[in-house]
């Protein structure tokens, strides 16, 4: 039995204003270990679900791209896809490939936006200012292909919104080769840097058998070696005509995290050649009904994060009667929680970054001690904290020297 | 206008240092207000400077609608921002609830709770809008108004 007094418990949250699914740790600590972590769900919702309810189908279709402004893509397809079932709509295969090429371009840039944020969390901001400034060449094609840097709105009922037009294409593969240099000289980064390797190995470990028993997704799960990844299990949109690998690793941790998602944006770059060379001729979108008949379907999507889920029913009207999402962060928080079990508070900050739970917003910390004094501590404190932590002990991913080039 | 206030007005214009608050916003806008910071944009050429605590902050970004739990929060944040202080509502759900107004969970716009300085519309507000938005205000400052 732990001594009562010694152990200081940390509230983390609740406030994750960004995320669709808001989460609160109650981290116990004993000394600078973590010795037990509980999670609490479900604090801050604008009630999206239930707004869909009083929209049509077109406006819902804006308002779930907006559960969340980085994979907006996702949702939006995941929902419109439900939709589609259920009338019963075949979209053409030109469609498809648009969706799956925004898809993926959404994994790249979504990906090198976590690259940055983890960089960020250990000191390393090098990397991010890096990393943000090679994203923007996606962001670029995004407001070149779709009109807007995020929330593309690329997704209509029974196809897509605008067509890619034969000049944009070599404009894409030039920014997908210079990507994929950057993204090449990453891994290299990540796999020589002595510093990088001392920070992130064993930090956050998660084994195969509670990947599969939290039921973890996306990047978090691949990263523990559990093979499952919804493109290649359950095919949508074009991923069955396209060919990839699905990325494991068996670090079981922050660094094989890191490791899976550099691959992935490898294979993103890949699967992107592949739709342009592929895309077939033809209509972008079929008519589709205003009321959509009875019935409900669920749909499955691959977001940058893991499986995002839809669930959809409709009952003859131009509004659907319940929808229901689930997103990818909500299946990993579980996970979180036992990878932060027996780790330091230092390592805190990367761990949970390292599920990518969309953490741009200040959060709050308030340690209270067991005394009844509290105090309260800000995310970028306690990120402080870590670093410092870390370069008492001698890691200081700061120093490490990142190669430019003519980008920007 | 005493000295020291005066120093501090400066201070503010020169260098302003921003809290970014997230109201209950979809992470769009969030994302493209750190794009702002980062190399392409650098909002900090004109001397801003992003702080993670209220208490060492200027100007108050807020992004997002405000939803019914953030409420309370958001405005004792506000008062934890030393004067003079300004507050940005930075996107289209931060001036008005945007998409989201009408939600059972949304109040609205920002300036439902305290009081904006300065509202950048766009879902999301693209870094150029923000950038402008700031240098806008700035001005307003410069002018003495
Ligand atoms: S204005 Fe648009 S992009 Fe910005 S937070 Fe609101 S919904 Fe998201």
């Amino acid at each position: 039995m732990p001594d009562k007094k010694r152990t200081v418990r940390v509230p983390i949250g609740p406030q994750h204003p960004a995320l669709k699914e808001p989460e609160s740790f109650m981290v116990d600590l004993q000394g600078e270990k973590i010795s037990s972590v509980a999670l609490r769900l479900g604090y801050n919702h604008r009630g999206i679900e239930k707004g869909c309810e009083e929209r049509t189908y077109m406006q819902d279709l804006y308002l779930v791209e907006r559960v969340c402004g980085i994979c907006s893509h996702s949702h939006a397809t995941a929902f419109i896809q439900a939709v589609e079932e259920i009338a019963g709509l075949e979209i053409p295969r030109r469609a498809k490939y648009i969706r799956t090429l925004i898809a993926e371009l959404e994994r790249v840039h979504s990906h090198l936006l976590w690259l940055g944020v983890a960089g960020h969390e250990i000191g390393f901001d090098t990397l991010l200012m890096y990393s943000w400034r090679d994203r923007e060449l996606v962001m670029d094609l995004f407001a070149e292909l779709t009109g807007n840097r995020v929330n593309y709105a690329m997704n209509t009922l029974g196809g897509v919104r605008r067509d890619i037009a034969a000049e944009q294409v070599p404009h894409i593969q030039k920014i997908v080769d210079a990507l994929e240099e950057r993204t090449k000289y990453y891994i290299e980064l990540a796999m020589t840097e002595e510093t990088l390797a001392q920070r992130l190995s064993g930090v956050g470990y998660l084994s195969k058998e509670d990947a599969i028993r939290l039921g973890a997704v996306g990047p978090t799960s691949r990263a523990s070696g559990a093979d499952r990844d919804t493109r290649r299990d359950d095919p949508y949109a074009a991923y069955d005509e396209l060919d990839f690998k699905v990325i494991t690793d068996d670090h079981c941790d922050v660094f094989g995290r890191t490791v899976v998602r550099l691959g992935e944006l490898m294979q993103s770059y890949s699967m992107i050649r592949q739709i342009l060379k592929q895309m077939p001729e033809g209509p972008i979108a079929v008519k589709a009904p205003l009321k959509i008949p009875a019935g409900e379907a669920v749909s499955r999507y691959e977001a940058p994060r893991g499986e995002d889920v839809h669930y959809v029913r409709a009952n003859g009207t131009d509004r659907p009667e319940r929808v229901k999402v689930r997103a990818p962060t909500l299946a990993n928080t579980q996970s979180v929680a036992k990878m932060l079990e027996d780790g330091y508070l230092a390592d805190l900050p990367i761990v949970v970054a390292a599920i990518d739970p969309c953490f741009s917003c200040t959060d709050r910390t308030i340690a209270v001690q067991g005394n009844g004094d509290s105090k309260t501590m800000g995310w970028e404190e306690l990120v402080r904290y870590g670093v410092r932590w870390y370069r008492d002990r001698g890691v200081d991913p700061s120093r490490i020297k990142v190669r430019g080039d003519g980008l920007a | 206008m005493n000295v020291a206030r005066k120093m501090v007005r400066w201070g503010q214009r020169k260098s302003p240092w921003i809290l970014h608050f997230n109201t209950g916003a979809c992470n769009a806008c969030d994302i493209e207000i750190i794009a702002a910071l980062t190399p392409r944009f650098d909002l900090e050429r004109f001397g801003v400077l992003l702080k993670g605590t209220p208490r060492h902050c200027d100007i108050m970004a807020c992004s997002g609608p405000v939803t019914r739990q953030i409420e309370s929060r958001l405005v004792r944040i506000y008062e934890q921002v030393p004067e003079p202080k300004l507050v940005v509502a930075v996107g289209s759900c931060a001036t008005s609830g945007g998409v989201f107004s009408g939600l059972y969970n949304v109040k609205g716009g920002i300036d439902q709770v305290i009081p904006v300085a300065a509202y950048i519309p766009g879902c999301p507000a693209s870094p150029q809008a923000i950038i402008d938005g700031f240098a806008k205000l700035l001005k307003t400052l410069e002018e003495g108004k």
